[in-house]
């Protein structure tokens, strides 16, 4: 199998990757506080598409206990994202809320102005 | 429950679930306390319940063995397992110990930084900090333990941000990026794990590991990747350490008192938990190039944060760095994986907390006074204050390694465990390590004692008795530990035989 088709084979899983690498890219090249939490909220996103691409199953269903449904998707990874999504949420929270402070105790939150002003004081 | 003792039985086999649950449910009663003592008194009263409970789980730990918490009745592996042995029943009672045992000290220290009408909030967020690092110990559930990470951590990041220097923003924000990395490498190396297993519970997913390692070997090795990078970011392993001494810094003095005894050393039983128990119990991890790793990046920590700490200007960073290098001494037994060693790095889990406890309370007793003093605006503060300072010496010469204190215990098993593993080189560096620790503690007593008055210590006095007794206690636990080590390097000693006797060679 040549390398296109295992991409092709492993769509979502390349996707994951990109996020990943991509978010954490924008975290570490960004000086603009805002902008590196948007990179580490896609981040985060990449974990979640980890786990749904692991459970779920092309054509099957939420696991409904009838005869008509013979292929269930597993439902625990999608309990366990909703989990993750909501600690997600209060980690972008919280660190835009700090955002708002530094904006609001130095005037700026582009990070070389910070640790440039940050230098002087020490 | 329509008797006492039949309340009393009930109790003791929810021990387990009453560690978390309390200080749980207690953080929510504390946010809707209206300003004033009461949030300090309930609090108070919350801690030390807990503590009560975790020693009661420990004996218990001690008694019977093993513990398995269904939680809901769930059983495991469907359900979420709290999984109590003699390991995480330590760490358990070292990190809800020191929870409730510095409260006192939060009565003065925390209105000096947090106003009146945060402090409800801020002893909330406390709690909820305790909740989680407690939740991390006691879960058996490799996604459970991260939903508790990242409760601790936020937890963590609010507390520092409280800190009453604007600095302290920057600290948080940056801890909050690099830590918000950490328990997103530790959750995609589950995720990688749970593709592979098809399970969550940690003893579960040792028991299967072997075999999937056998057909897909590449997953199993980047979950393991993952997970130690993921565990190093939140236990500051040189080099990912850089959040921890900012963060100590600007915190509000209680909060970096409570954090440097705890939060670090919970991530150490998570690396021990996911290293032994989960991946050495079903792969031959001696075989894999981790321990040499850890070995490399412990002893480069205990000689470059040391070095870093001689150079810093401000006492609270000193201590930070300081805590750096004896986190490598932890990771250092850790990587030698025998029995001294491992007995070494576990029981300094127990004196580093006891030892930078006492350091960071003697820190935090001078920041009451002074404000956040630069190292020189402190010469001749052992005149003025001499209680505080004497104990901050009894914290210094622990961290040094002196005999007949704390520090010594851990030092001497280090180096028992280096010989046994036959690098002798090993045990000169540990020596030359605590050489440059002689320096930055004798630096900071060099100023206390040995200067003239400064014009800011003049009006300093020691603190008064809500301060006085953690520090005292802290004391005083720094010296029983040295001497008598029935309740800690036994302890130790069976929770790392525990760990190598699960091990697959």
């Amino acid at each position: 199998m040549d390398a296109f088709q295992v991409i092709a084979a492993h769509y979502n899983y390349a996707v994951t990757i990109f996020l990943m690498v991509g978010g954490l890219y924008i975290v570490v090249a960004r000086g603009n506080m805002i902008k590196k939490l948007i990179g580490l909220s896609l981040f985060q996103t990449s974990v979640y598409l980890l786990y749904l691409s692991a459970g779920k199953i092309v054509g099957g269903t939420p696991p409904i206990l009838a005869p008509e449904y013979q292929v269930y998707s597993n439902p625990l990874p999608h309990v366990l994202i909703l989990t993750a999504i909501v600690v997600g949420i209060a980690t972008v929270a919280l660190g835009l809320a700090l955002t708002a402070r530094i904006q609001e105790a130095y005037g700026t939150i582009e990070e070389d102005e910070l640790y440039d002003t940050r230098g002087r004081q020490e | 429950m329509s008797t006492a003792s039949g309340a009393a039985f009930a109790l003791k086999d929810h021990l387990a679930m009453l560690v978390v649950v309390t200080p749980l449910l207690g953080s929510g009663v504390v946010a809707m306390l209206p300003r004033g003592a009461a949030s300090w008194v309930v609090t108070t009263a919350i801690t030390f319940a807990t503590m009560a409970f975790s020693i009661l789980l420990l004996w218990e730990v001690q008694e019977r063995g093993v513990i398995s918490y269904a939680i809901g009745g769930w059983q495991p592996p469907i359900g979420i397992e709290y999984r109590v042995d003699i390991l995480n029943a330590f760490v358990l009672a070292i990190v809800a110990t020191m929870g409730a045992v510095t409260m006192p000290f939060a009565l003065r220290s925390v209105p000096s930084d947090v106003n009146p009408a945060s402090q409800p909030w801020f002893y909330a967020i406390y709690l909820l900090c305790l909740t989680g690092l407690l939740g991390m110990a006691v879960s058996g559930d490799a996604f459970n333990i991260f939903v508790f990470m990242e409760i601790s951590s936020l937890a963590t990041y609010v507390l520092i941000a409280m800190g009453r220097d604007k600095r302290a923003l920057l600290a948080a924000y940056q801890y909050l990026i690099m830590g918000t990395i950490g328990a997103t490498f530790y959750v995609l190396g589950v995720g990688l794990l749970y593709i592979v297993t098809g399970t969550l519970n940690l003893a579960d997913i040792a028991g299967r590991i072997g075999d999937a390692y056998a057909v897909h070997p590449r997953p199993v090795m980047a979950a393991l990747a993952f997970l130690i990078v993921g565990i190093s970011l939140k236990l500051a392993l040189f080099p990912l350490h850089v959040w921890l001494p900012n963060a100590y810094t600007f915190a509000p003095p209680f909060a970096t008192v409570f954090l440097a005894a705890t939060a670090t050393k919970v991530a150490v039983y998570v690396l021990l938990r996911i290293y032994f128990g989960v991946f050495g119990a079903a792969i031959d991890v001696s075989a894999l190039p981790i321990a040499e790793a850890l070995l490399v990046l412990a002893i480069v920590a205990m000689f470059v944060a040391s070095i870093l700490a001689f150079y810093e200007n401000r006492i609270e960073r000193i201590l930070a760095y300081s805590s750096v290098a004896q986190i490598g001494y932890i990771i250092l037994g850790i990587s030698l994986a025998n029995e001294n060693g491992l007995t070494g790095g576990i029981v300094h889990i127990l004196n580093h907390a006891v030892s930078k406890a006492l350091l960071f309370l003697a820190i935090g007793a001078v920041t009451y006074r002074l404000g956040h003093p630069y190292l020189e605006q402190l010469s001749g503060i052992g005149r003025k204050m001499p209680v505080t300072t004497a104990a901050f010496v009894l914290g210094g010469l622990s961290i040094i390694g002196v005999p007949g204190t704390a520090g010594f215990v851990s030092k001497w098993q280090l180096s028992m465990g280096a010989i046994d593993a036959e690098m002798p080189l090993l045990v000169f560096l540990i020596v030359a390590s605590s050489i440059i620790s002689v320096l930055y503690i004798g630096r900071i007593i060099e100023v206390a004692y040995f200067r003239p008055v400064s014009k800011d210590c003049e009006r300093a006095t020691d603190p008064g008795l809500t301060m006085l007794i953690p520090i005292a206690l802290m004391a005083a636990a720094t010296l029983y530990f040295g001497i008598d080590t029935a309740l800690s390097a036994d302890i130790a000693r069976d929770a790392a035989k525990l760990i190598l006797t699960g091990l697959k060679s």
